[in-house]
């Protein structure tokens, strides 16, 4: 059942973009497929929309799921994937793709307590993971009151909320968790979808967030973009330096600045819990799956044209959205990546200095 | 007739018979068809659920962990919420449809039958996603506030059935969820089994008024053996539908891999976990368990369809064995 508005979203914009099409016939017809992860979907849309205004080559995304994406790719019948969470370098080998973040996105812990404003409650990931793991059950338990030492924290049962869907939301936030608790790495894991012991669990953000809202003493965890624009309650999380930070485009940078892509082999990197004083911990960049072979030189040149203008003109656009850009450092070093790693069939680079719209 | 017949087969073009020969192919390809896709439909479940079935065995359909992490994988709390959630659904579902055709059908007015059946069937065109939105943003509120702590308060410490209402009111679980699925259905059992109770013969009836039964006598006593057929069918078209319905359980039963005696409790059904996972399982493993659970579903609807047929072929044998 959950297939078909999806399906008709896409039949929409599939619809959409052939009156585009029709209405810009002049224009080079060119199109460029791509499927995968849902979270980006909104930016990719907004970026496909504007890109074909400007050159008239058409960005055709499908949202079928990050697993869809990576199977999509695989079977070759897209030009790229896409996927939350970033593949490993062996992965990445045995099929035969290279992978770029493209944007990036947090994920914040929110809480529906009478009195509390957001951004007030402080939490530290290791309080956070045994709210998750049900040992922490009540409001004023001690951990939470050494946090909060000036706050009245009701005598309460927290009712811990989480993403019933597998999504890269929930696949970063366990990853944040299992890194700063070996409980809960023992216990739960990092996945897309994992075995809650505790709670409930609504589905996509909208499930999550409305579920919190609803509960009192609840907690959940949605993507930055969600918990702001539904003006939810967020809580402050301390990072790996020690110091207690918010979630905003400026902390997300950071953790993406603070974070080592040049000796990550891949880009497979989660941006969970980096140095830095002004890194939010739990931030998660989106990824973009391409060959390293490819056989249609044109249409490569097109999907890296596409992304390249997308990281240098689409910064705006993702934060109107509220994404987070990808900071100028990490587009330089991508694109040096494309120019050594993505090659036509006869072994030329397929990405050149000049082809960078500044 | 015979010399008729003769005459038009004189006059019957070729072309004719070829068209009727046409149609009849069609029919039966059409007919061949369904069956085909069926078998390709099991075949498909089976080859894409092989993995998880041969790697879990018998033993995935009573394990109930389900952990995408460590891939180890069972279909015992979904299997368990789809029936809970089911039974819970026809026990609302079914006196209320029988009540709802009753008084459709013997004791409202002429005038009342026809708007009040209306909306009846109108409650069918409801789209299920928008059952799911008014149970979680209307009906989970009240269950929390009003219904559950009742409930609680009511039952809880009774032996047996106390177990049933325990936890916390959240408003979300399996008894919201079977409630919701009983509103669902009772449209579809209603408007069966007030066609069938239309079938009963005026006569037989007016009959029994007649020597002075009253609405119940008649309808107890009457209309429902007449009907019981069609009656016991519409049910089990409520009961498959309940078993397959995913959007509005998903909403509201809390889909968490948990069994518990609880009704207040979240659990999850098969459609609802296929509904959530399917799209980002990413493990060859994970996606295989997740059609082997359509598999099982399908099983269990066959199971129960299968059952209705024979009880309704028994029925049928006893009573034409008394008439």
């Amino acid at each position: 059942m959950c297939i078909f508005p999806k399906q008709l979203k896409h039949t929409a914009t599939a619809a959409a973009m052939l009156l585009g099409l029709a209405a810009g016939l002049a224009q080079a017809a060119e199109t460029i497929n791509g499927a995968g992860a849902t979270f980006p979907y909104p930016i990719y849309a907004k970026w496909a929309e504007a890109y074909k205004t400007k050159t008239g080559t058409s960005m055709n995304y499908q949202s079928i799921g990050s697993g869809g994406g990576i199977k999509q790719i695989t079977a070759r019948t897209v030009d790229f994937g896409a996927s939350d969470a970033p593949l490993t370098v062996e992965k990445l080998n045995e099929i035969g793709l290279m992978q770029f973040p493209m944007v990036m996105g947090g994920v914040v812990p929110v809480v529906n307590l009478e009195g509390v404003k957001a951004g007030e409650l402080k939490i530290t990931g290791a309080v956070l993971a045994d709210i998750y793991l049900g040992k922490i059950t009540n409001w004023d338990d001690a951990a939470l009151k050494k946090l909060n030492p000036n706050m009245k924290l009701p005598n309460g049962k927290i009712t811990v909320v989480s993403r019933a869907d597998g999504s890269g939301t929930t696949f970063i936030f366990t990853h944040y968790l299992s890194k700063v608790s070996p409980g809960f790495k023992e216990k739960i894991g990092n996945n897309t979808s994992v075995a809650w012991p505790t709670g409930v669990s609504g589905k996509g953000n909208e499930g999550v967030a409305s579920y919190v809202q609803r509960l009192k003493g609840a907690i959940g965890y949605v993507e930055y973009a969600y918990a702001l624009q539904n003006k939810m309650t967020f809580a402050q999380m301390q990072n790996k330096a020690g110091q207690f930070v918010k979630p905003d485009s400026e902390t997300f940078q950071a953790a993406a600045a603070g974070a080592d892509w040049k000796g990550t082999p891949g880009f497979n990197l989660m941006l969970t819990d980096q140095l830095g004083a002004k890194s939010w911990p739990i931030t998660g960049a989106t990824f973009i799956l391409v060959y390293k072979k490819q056989e249609k030189t044109e249409t490569a040149q097109q999907v890296l044209k596409f992304f390249d203008w997308a990281y240098h003109h689409g910064g705006k656009m993702a934060e109107g959205l509220d994404y987070v850009p990808m900071p100028a450092s990490i587009v330089k070093l991508v694109e040096e990546t494309w120019k050594t790693e993505i090659k036509d069939a006869s072994g030329k680079a397929i990405w050149t200095d000049g082809m960078v719209q500044k | 007739m015979d010399i008729s017949r003769s005459h038009i087969s004189d006059t019957i073009s070729g072309r004719q018979r070829l068209m009727d020969r046409f149609f009849q192919a069609l029919t039966t390809g059409s007919a061949w068809l369904v069956l085909v896709i069926l078998a390709g439909i099991i075949v498909s479940l089976f080859v894409g659920g092989w993995q998880a079935l041969v790697a879990f065995g018998p033993k995935f359909l009573v394990t109930d962990e389900w952990n995408p992490v460590t891939e180890r994988f069972g279909a015992l709390v979904p299997i368990y919420g789809t029936l809970v959630s089911s039974v819970i659904a026809l026990l609302i579902a079914v006196p209320m449809s029988f009540g709802i055709a009753v008084f459709l059908t013997e004791v409202a007015p002429g005038w009342m039958r026809r708007p009040i059946g209306t909306a009846i069937e109108l409650l069918a065109a409801i789209p299920s996603i928008i059952y799911g939105m008014w149970g979680l943003f209307v009906f989970a509120p009240v269950m929390s506030q009003h219904v559950q702590p009742w409930l609680q308060a009511r039952f809880g410490d009774t032996v047996l059935i106390g177990a049933l209402f325990q936890g916390a009111p959240l408003g979300i679980g399996m008894l919201p969820a079977g409630i919701i699925l009983g509103i669902m259905i009772i449209p579809f059992i209603t408007a069966l089994m007030r066609d069938v109770f239309l079938t009963t013969p005026k006569f037989l009836k007016e009959s029994a008024y007649g020597v002075g039964a009253t609405h119940w006598e008649v309808v107890w006593n009457v209309v429902l053996p007449y009907t019981r057929v069609g009656a016991v069918g519409g049910i089990f078209l409520g009961l498959g539908r309940a078993l397959g319905e995913t959007m509005a359980v998903t909403f509201v039963i809390g889909n968490t891999h948990r069994m518990s005696a609880s009704l207040f409790e979240p659990g999850n059904s098969i459609a609802s976990t296929l509904a959530n996972e399917f799209n980002e399982a990413v493990g060859d493993m994970h996606t295989s368990a997740l059609i082997a659970l359509g598999l099982v579903l399908f099983m269990i609807t066959f199971i129960v369809l299968a059952l209705a047929k024979l009880l309704l072929l028994g029925l049928e044998s006893r009573d034409s064995a008394k008439s």
